[in-house]
């Protein structure tokens, strides 16, 4: 039985929401679109849930020379324009009550000279120190310049409790960015401290990766080079880039889904067994994968990348423009909307298997899949003639649309003859759970309001994708356009296809 | 509407609902593809007859967290003959391309009180193999849940149903040697012990539970079973040796004997309390310290009041689940184990002699 000598709090146990240190939250870019679309209906859906801190604040830091009232109005009509489930009044009406508004630039000391006020009032009114969490919810260009001066302005500490600082992507566009950002950002705060957003690490379907690997015995023994043929990693999306042209000429793909989410999926399939779950034991065997990636040399990176550009085409049966023909986008722009790369992990695991990642914008189907193919049988003692006959079976994760696992197997056809062809062995998690999965935010955001940096970027690793992928962009920056181009609606460019056949193998359909 | 197949038929068996229940699915699955059969949870009830609308009613609003397959048996006196009624539904109407659209069954069966002593032998070849089957009875029918622990897994009870605490707890223990119990009233106080573990957590408040004097429970008049459970917690996390409770002035009254001394025990029906399950919570320590949860607009009303006599009150915020939610949350706890639950009826047990 359970003792109060223990230091522990004996009452936790068997709870499922686990008690979380009193906190305010500043919401730094509070009138932005990530923090009415996302940050906001996920603090109110973890209110309404009952999961937030037993005391919680909520200060919005923006430009807007707002009073509080006004902020709660937009806070309110955010909630209930963009949460996930229709707001209790009550609910809704005490969590705006904690709600105030701080005014001004992210270089302006007043702000922070307020911040530091509106903060020390929610303290003493409570009599204890509540955690401070900072959620950079800005331009990447601030981020420097607010963890500068929560620094200058002994933001960066606070008496008895903890301070962190929630940092969302990019982080940096490119390697010597990333080293930039990561050295300002750390002259000021411990790692310890800091909390890179990936927010695709949030989603129940990314961590059900780990799940699917240690928690199966079936399929860790045929997870390496000796049975595994191939993998193929696919990010694609069906739309374009919407009235986003602004940021996604200066990002394009491989920025924008390579460098962070496709390479957490490749670590997440590649790593070997934590020791435990514990956010560094994870993060030490990611990074050690990306480590045994070796960034391309200039001249091999035609060999293993391709690039394109969607051209004209059909989406959803209606024409559709290509990106250069798109609002906002350069006539003459070299940006790429897809991207395929042919990686291998050179460690005892992986050596000679390639890994080939595939994003792009436009194309026939919205799905985030990793197909794994296994090694073909040695020997096929069984009629070709008359079916498609033996394939190597293939295990197929899929993130979305319908997140779950496939297993192709080969199948006798029903009749006299012994003639096989590959059916499918197949798990929708939709069908095994009744839970509805939260929003990757308010996972996230309760993650780092309790400290735990498992499933955000540490600093080696940022700097480790940004090691693989700048060789990438160094090299396409020196080569003239115009870029290879697709059709919108198709499965991707030739050139990708052509990536795939010099290995004799095929992308599966999108 | 969601596209649904549905069959019935009087005076019939097991076998041929269970042919009709295979042949829907089929039938749903040649319509569209994007037909999937959730397999997640059977769930059998049995009720009376009479309030098998109002049962059906509320399975069907516990939203997602519908059973994959319910087989709701309604006891009709006199009643001879099964008649069956299967329906097989997809949650979605009209699936997107690529996308997937969930199928429930519900069988519904009318079935006498003869049937009740076997009723295992009727339920047993409509679940699903290989999913776990929870069974709860609403309206008492014990002899029929004992019938189907044999298949079951779990049982869902709500022990403020019970005439009074003691026979509760005698019941739940019963149900406990064969099956994993869930119970409906444990369930109610989850948010209480949630916020009172929450309360004592942080590292300058955790040293205060070992000071705990007095604890209050207010409750609805028929709800004190939740409220001992809540002291069976308390008693089993921080080691009290529980003592009897006794009736007082309509209150049930105890103690506990803890390490620094006694803790005073007070069960208080709240007769203004209109939802099932508790309405507020006192807790004192011996250093002076007290933290009342009330329920109010947007979550519990929390009041603390220190050493010196400073008092501050804020909202713990969450909203109100209802009795839907409460049975909902019922059924997800059916696929999951809470090992504190079992300590907890013990404690309770031993309070109440």
């Amino acid at each position: 039985m359970a003792t109060v000598e223990q230091q522990e709090n004996p009452l936790v146990e068997g709870l499922e929401r686990l008690p979380v240190h009193p906190t305010t939250l500043v919401i730094f870019g509070g009138t932005g679109d990530l923090a009415k679309r996302k940050l906001l209906p996920a603090i109110y859906n973890l209110a309404h849930e009952g999961a937030l801190p037993e005391r919680f604040n909520l200060i919005g830091v923006s430009r807007s020379d707002i009073p509080h009232d006004d902020y709660r109005d937009m806070a309110r009509d955010s909630i209930k324009q963009f949460s996930r489930r229709e707001p209790d009044e009550q609910v809704l009406d005490r969590l705006l009550e904690r709600l105030r508004y701080v005014p001004g630039t992210f270089d302006d000391d007043n702000v922070y000279d307020n911040l530091e006020k509106q903060a020390a009032e929610f303290d003493e009114e409570a009599g204890i120190p509540f955690n401070r969490v900072f959620y950079l919810s800005t331009a990447p260009a601030f981020f420097p310049v607010i963890v500068g001066k929560l620094g200058e302005h002994k933001l960066d500490t606070h008496e008895g409790s903890e301070v962190r600082v929630v940092i969302e992507k990019p982080i940096g566009t490119n390697l010597a960015e990333a080293l930039e950002l990561n050295r300002e950002v750390l002259s000021v705060l411990d790692e310890q401290q800091v909390f890179r957003i990936d927010h695709y690490l949030g989603k129940e379907t990314v961590q059900n990766m780990l799940a699917f690997r240690f928690a199966n015995g079936m399929f860790e023994p045929v997870w390496s080079r000796n049975f595994i043929d191939y993998v193929q990693i696919t990010a694609s999306e069906d739309i374009g880039i919407g009235t986003r042209a602004g940021y996604y000429d200066k990002s394009g793909a491989l920025r924008d889904l390579v460098q962070n989410h496709m390479l957490q999926l490749l670590t997440l399939l590649c790593m070997e067994p934590p020791v435990t779950f514990s956010a560094d034991d994870v993060r030490d065997e990611k990074v050690k994968v990306l480590h045994a990636i070796h960034a391309p040399e200039p001249e091999h990176v035609p060999d293993m990348a391709v690039r394109a550009q969607y051209s004209a085409g059909m989406a959803e049966g209606k024409a559709v423009a290509g990106y250069l023909e798109e609002d906002g986008v350069p006539e003459d722009s070299t940006t790429e909307t897809y991207a395929a790369l042919r990686l291998e992990v050179d460690n005892w695991r992986w050596a000679g298997v390639p890994i080939y990642l595939r994003t792009g914008k436009r194309l026939a189907r919205k799905v985030t899949e990793i197909a794994v193919t296994l090694k073909p049988v040695p020997h096929l003692a069984f009629e070709q003639a008359g079916s498609v006959g033996v394939q190597p079976n293939t295990i197929v994760m899929t993130m979305q649309p319908n997140e779950g696992v496939s297993l192709s197997l080969g199948a006798k056809i029903p009749g006299t003859r012994m003639r096989i062809r590959p059916v499918n062995m197949e798990f929708l998690y939709g069908t095994a759970f009744m839970s509805q999965s939260p929003e990757a935010y308010e996972r996230l955001l309760m993650d780092a309001m309790r400290g735990d940096a498992t499933l955000f970027t540490r600093d080696d690793e940022v700097e480790a994708q940004w090691r693989i992928i700048d060789p990438i962009l160094e090299a396409w920056g020196q080569l003239p356009g115009p870029l290879p181009q697709y059709a919108a609606g198709s499965g991707g460019p030739e050139e990708a296809n052509a990536l795939m056949e010099r290995d004799e193998h095929r992308w599966r359909a999108i | 509407m969601p596209d649904e197949g549905v069959w019935s038929a009087q005076d019939t068996t097991p076998a041929a609902i269970e042919a009709a229940l295979r042949e829907l699915l089929k039938e749903q699955h040649a319509k569209s593809e994007a037909y999937a059969p959730a397999r997640v949870l059977n769930m059998v009830a049995v009720v009376d007859r009479e309030w098998r609308g109002e049962i059906y009613n509320r399975l069907e609003g516990v939203g997602r967290y519908h059973a994959s397959r319910t087989i709701l048996c309604a006891v009709e006196p006199r009643r001879e003959t099964i008649d069956a009624w299967v329906t097989v539904s997809a949650t979605t109407e009209d699936p997107k391309p690529g996308e997937i659209a969930l199928t429930r069954e519900r069988v519904v069966l009318d079935i006498g009180p003869h049937h009740l002593p076997a009723i295992d032998s009727i339920v047993d070849p409509l679940v699903v193999s290989d999913v776990a089957t929870v069974c709860w009875a609403p309206h008492g029918h014990t002899e029929a849940v004992d019938a189907l622990l044999k298949l079951s897994q779990v049982v869902l009870i709500d022990s403020i149903m019970e005439p009074d605490p003691r026979s509760a707890v005698h019941r739940a223990r019963e149900l406990a040697k064969d099956a994993y119990v869930v119970d409906l009233a444990w369930l109610r106080s989850t948010p209480w012990r949630e916020r009172i573990a929450a309360t004592f957590d942080p590292a300058q408040w955790l040293e205060e539970l070992g000071r705990l004097s007095s604890v209050a429970v207010r409750h609805r008049p028929d709800s004190a079973m939740a409220g001992v459970l809540v002291f069976g917690w308390l008693a089993s996390r921080l080691g009290w040796e529980p003592g009897s409770l006794m009736q007082r002035n309509g209150e049930l009254f105890g103690r506990a004997s803890a390490r620094r001394g006694d803790v005073e025990l007070l069960l208080q029906p709240n007769p203004e309390q209109s939802a099932p399950g508790l309405s507020g919570i006192t807790v004192e320590t011996a250093s002076g310290v007290s933290i009342s949860l009330e329920r109010g607009p947007g979550g519990l009303s929390a009041k603390r009041r220190s050493r010196d006599g400073g008092e501050s009150s804020w909202t713990l915020l969450g909203a109100s689940r209802g009795e839907a939610g409460i049975l909902g949350e019922g059924i997800r706890q059916a696929l999951l184990r809470d090992t504190t639950y079992a300590p907890a009826l013990e404690c309770a047990a031993a309070m109440l002699g």
